[in-house]
């Protein structure tokens, strides 16, 4: 890659986090709180959105594979109150003995 | 160790790890070390460094790369709205601290119970993170080849799974469960046909039937 090119990155992803933080606070006082209902869902749309493409996008599809299996088991994992470390060891495991079983 | 600078360690030392696969894989793709480092201090968006190595490698033209790289960095802006009262008020600071504004950062802010944790464990996360992303980056372009393909050890269901962990606190109450259910049936309807980063944008929409349920929630608790 060119340097051009790693600049542009820099700025431009350095650019959304600053528009976001700084944009909003321009409106900050007196409608911030008019917008906080909409603000405080943000993360749970956001996150579920991450975890249904990570999981689940393929080159321009999506697909059912390792992945899903070992997010389900880590999703488990989260129900059963276990501790954060063993939900991501247990789905790397899960996923990575799937792969595993699919390439004998 | 409280709990939630306990957990953005996890969380980190995850990133981290990830973070070897974009070493491995900026390696691989031409980058230079001088420039995965920089990529990895300065860029500092996992997904986005990700998918730019990803184009350069599998033939795609430079533009293509930036491009794919900036959609999927556009989502940091709206995480902006959500943690903007935790940060420094006067503007230098605010300015700098947008630097690490990201999904793990929010994640972990937006599930403690209060303002100083949510601050805390930030800032916390922040630093662990940015510390073994770059570690991780590093490393990767030195292992390179003895790792080999990363998918074999289960390392892309770690995140996705520490997410699964995150978001669990936002389903608490209804109006975040509907937000979670619409944000991922809509990033999954808009996959197969918008370029990656798209379906997040998307997804930002669903905090509008959310806030339907949350507003007829309190009117029958009104009446």
């Amino acid at each position: 890659m060119s340097w051009t090119s790693i600049v542009v990155l820099v700025v431009g992803a350095y650019g959304c986090k600053a528009f976001g933080v700084l944009g909003f606070g321009k409106i900050t006082d007196g409608t911030a709180a008019r917008f906080e209902p909409f603000t405080a869902l943000i993360p749970a749309a956001l996150f579920a959105a991450l975890i249904a493409v990570q999981t689940m996008a393929g080159d321009e599809t999506l697909v059912v594979d390792a992945r899903f299996a070992g997010v389900a088991a880590g999703a488990v994992a989260v129900w059963r109150r276990a501790p954060f470390i063993v939900v991501i060891v247990v789905a790397m495991i899960v996923t990575a003995a799937v792969r595993w079983q699919t390439w004998l | 160790m409280s709990g939630h600078r306990r957990e953005g360690f996890v969380l980190a030392t995850a990133t981290g790890i990830v973070g070897i696969t974009f070493g491995v894989l900026a390696d691989a793709a031409g980058l230079t070390p001088p420039q995965v480092i920089v990529m990895s201090a300065l860029v500092f968006t996992g997904a986005s460094q990700l998918a730019a190595v990803s184009v350069v490698a599998s033939g795609g033209s430079e533009g293509a790369a930036v491009g794919s790289a900036l959609l999927l960095a556009a989502r940091n802006a709206l995480y902006g709205p959500v943690v903007a009262r935790l940060l420094p008020a006067s503007w230098l600071p605010k300015a700098a601290s947008a630097q690490f504004v990201i999904d793990e950062t929010t994640a972990m802010a937006t599930i403690q119970d209060n303002d100083a944790d949510a601050a805390d464990a930030f800032w916390w996360t922040a630093i662990w993170l940015w510390t073994l992303w770059n570690a991780g980056s590093i490393l990767g372009v030195w292992l390179g080849a003895v790792i080999g393909e990363p998918e074999v050890w289960g390392l892309d269901a770690a995140f996705p799974a520490a997410f699964v962990a995150l978001l669990a606190p936002h389903l608490r109450h209804q109006p975040g469960r509907v937000a979670a259910f619409g944000g991922a049936a809509l990033a999954v309807v808009a996959t197969p046909i918008a370029p990656a980063g798209v379906p997040l944008l998307v997804a930002v929409f669903a905090v509008v039937p959310g806030w339907v349920v949350s507003t007829r929630g309190a009117t029958e608790a009104a009446t």
